[in-house]
């Protein structure tokens, strides 16, 4: 038997279909392997949201397998599934529901059991990760948006998950909140998934790279190699920004 | 972003009254209330004293007297509703300033106002020093369903929400040309309202999935332990032991 870990995140041949018979997956394949940092590209309608709620079982594909650190994502595993990944939406808003940032901070862990002291200190360390603890006591939708988006990052930090998947971290954020996102998210010393569709972000933030194209993965490999990549990108109704060099990425 | 629709009542402070446990407050508030309905309309004495009761707790909760009497706006419409009663009133009559007034209208009229003002005071005050999420919690430990006042905290939660959403609509509406005055306009209003609903249930769609991501099951955990020490019930149930005893000696030297 060799003992090599099992992946973080294992996705194979994973297909899905809407209810309402739209097909949004077919046959996704990759492995993430622990404490890797990994962007996931690809243009409007790609199926990038869908593919992350069915790695925590939000939504359970229809053919294929999930599995995380070894763990298949079924409904008998689901409680320990929710723990192990955490995901941080879109929008903020959907993530903060509870009358003060403590209490949403408290909201995960406390649906895993923890209480009192236990569940103060994880409060706090998460707060603290993102530097908000000074806002604790007030209500999240007094917040800016930024601020919103740190203290959701910290919902999901509360839980300790092995995997943390951002859903489009950096959009509607200003260049200094998406610094001060970037210097928290490499901060953390957790398996990373980033869906966005800011490919400077993404070169700056994650040394790999999926590319994900009308519901399949349509690239994998280092982030400098695939935006260098101008048909690649063109492919996958990717762009870069204005004024951005592709051959600037080259010599790194 | 909203700007706190939802905690605009609150009116923050440190006195013992904005310090009570709310379960106490609101068990509080609405004995006294019962105890201000059931007193006889005839005993003005009384009434007196539940106004001077009243005046007192806002002193000790150092409200401003004038905000508090400006919130009570609120009940004008029931007020203008009691003073067509001695108008419209039948039986025995009296003259009042050279109009015919009913008798009988006028102590409905009368008891509407006294009672009215008295009931509305008291919530006042009571969402003055409580907030609404504390509120909430009240309502919990006083063994409302779960169910109830988890929703009713989501409402809280997403009013401003909403309300900023139909905000950004109205303006996009009017930026092209929208003008409400019209009848034939009203078409895109009730457009929005339906795009309101569709929205809102997908916004709920998409908090719910976020919700079950972090391990929701389908109760809201309990965070902190609110309980009341028999002393702190004790204190809150002053107020209302009070009104019972006005309440009692009113009816019991009635005419
Ligand atoms: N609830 C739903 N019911 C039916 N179809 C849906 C639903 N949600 C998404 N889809 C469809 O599935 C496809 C993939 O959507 P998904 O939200 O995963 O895209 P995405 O890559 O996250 O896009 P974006 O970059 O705009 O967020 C799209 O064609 C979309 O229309
Ligand atoms: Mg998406």
């Amino acid at each position: 038997m060799t003992a090599a870990p099992p992946p973080a995140l294992e996705v194979e041949g994973v297909a899905f279909a809407y209810p309402d018979g739209h097909q949004a997956l077919f046959g996704v394949s990759f492995r993430i392997q622990p404490g890797e940092r990994v962007a996931l590209l690809g243009p409007n309608g790609a199926g990038k949201t869908t593919l992350v709620l069915q790695c925590n079982g939000v939504l359970l594909p229809g053919a294929g397998r999930v599995a995380v650190t070894g763990l298949p994502v079924a409904a008998e595993h689901l409680k320990e599934i929710r723990r192990r990944v955490g995901i941080v939406f879109q929008d903020p808003d959907d993530q903060l529901f509870m009358p003060t940032v403590a209490e949403d901070v408290a909201f995960g862990p406390a649906n895993l059991g923890l209480r009192g002291a236990e569940l103060e200190t994880r409060v706090k360390a998460a707060l603290a990760a993102v530097g908000m603890e000074e806002h604790a006591a007030r209500p999240p939708h007094h917040l800016s948006f930024g601020q919103r988006r740190r203290v959701a990052v910290a919902t999901v930090l509360a839980m300790e998950p092995d995997i943390l998947i951002l859903d489009e971290p950096s959009s509607n954020l200003d260049p200094a909140s998406r610094r001060e996102l970037a210097e928290i998210v490499t901060g953390l010393d957790v398996t990373i998934l980033m869906v966005t569709h800011d490919l400077p972000y993404a070169l700056q933030l994650c040394p790999r790279a999926l590319v994900m194209n009308g519901g399949a993965i349509t690239a994998d490999g280092p982030t400098a190699e695939l935006l260098a990549d101008a048909e690649l990108l063109a492919a996958n109704r990717l762009e870069l920004p204005f004024g951005f060099d592709p051959a600037a990425l080259r010599v790194r | 972003m909203g700007g706190g629709h939802s905690h605009a009542l609150y009116l923050p402070g440190t006195s013992p009254l904005h310090r009570a446990r709310p379960q106490c407050k609101l068990a509080a508030a609405f004995l006294f209330v019962l105890a201000v309905v059931a007193t006889p309309r005839e005993a003005f004495w009384a009434f007196g004293v539940y106004a001077l009761l009243l005046t007192g707790l806002a002193r000790v909760a150092r409200l401003p007297l004038p905000t508090l009497a400006r919130r009570l706006v609120i009940e004008l419409p029931f007020l203008l509703f009691a003073l067509f009663l001695p108008l419209v009133g039948q039986g025995e009559r009296v003259e009042v300033l050279g109009l015919s007034l009913a008798r009988e209208g006028l102590w409905a009229a009368w008891n509407i106002v006294a009672k009215g003002t008295l009931g509305v005071a008291t919530s006042v005050i009571l969402a003055a020093t409580t907030p609404v999420p504390e509120l909430l919690r009240g309502l919990e430990r006083l063994r409302l369903p779960a169910a109830f006042t988890t929703v009713a905290g989501f409402m809280v939660r997403y009013a401003d929400v909403i309300v900023d959403e139909v905000r950004r609509m109205r303006i996009a509406r009017i930026s092209r040309g929208h003008d409400p005055r019209w009848i034939w306009q009203a078409r895109a209003v009730a457009a929005t309202a339906g795009t309101l609903f569709i929205r809102s249930y997908e916004r709920g769609e998409r908090v719910y999935l976020a919700m079950v991501s972090r391990g929701w099951t389908g109760s809201m955990p309990v965070l902190q332990e609110l309980g009341a020490t028999r002393g702190q019930w004790l204190a809150a149930l002053c107020l209302p032991a009070l009104a019972a005893l006005v309440a009692a000696t009113a009816w019991g030297t009635r005419p």
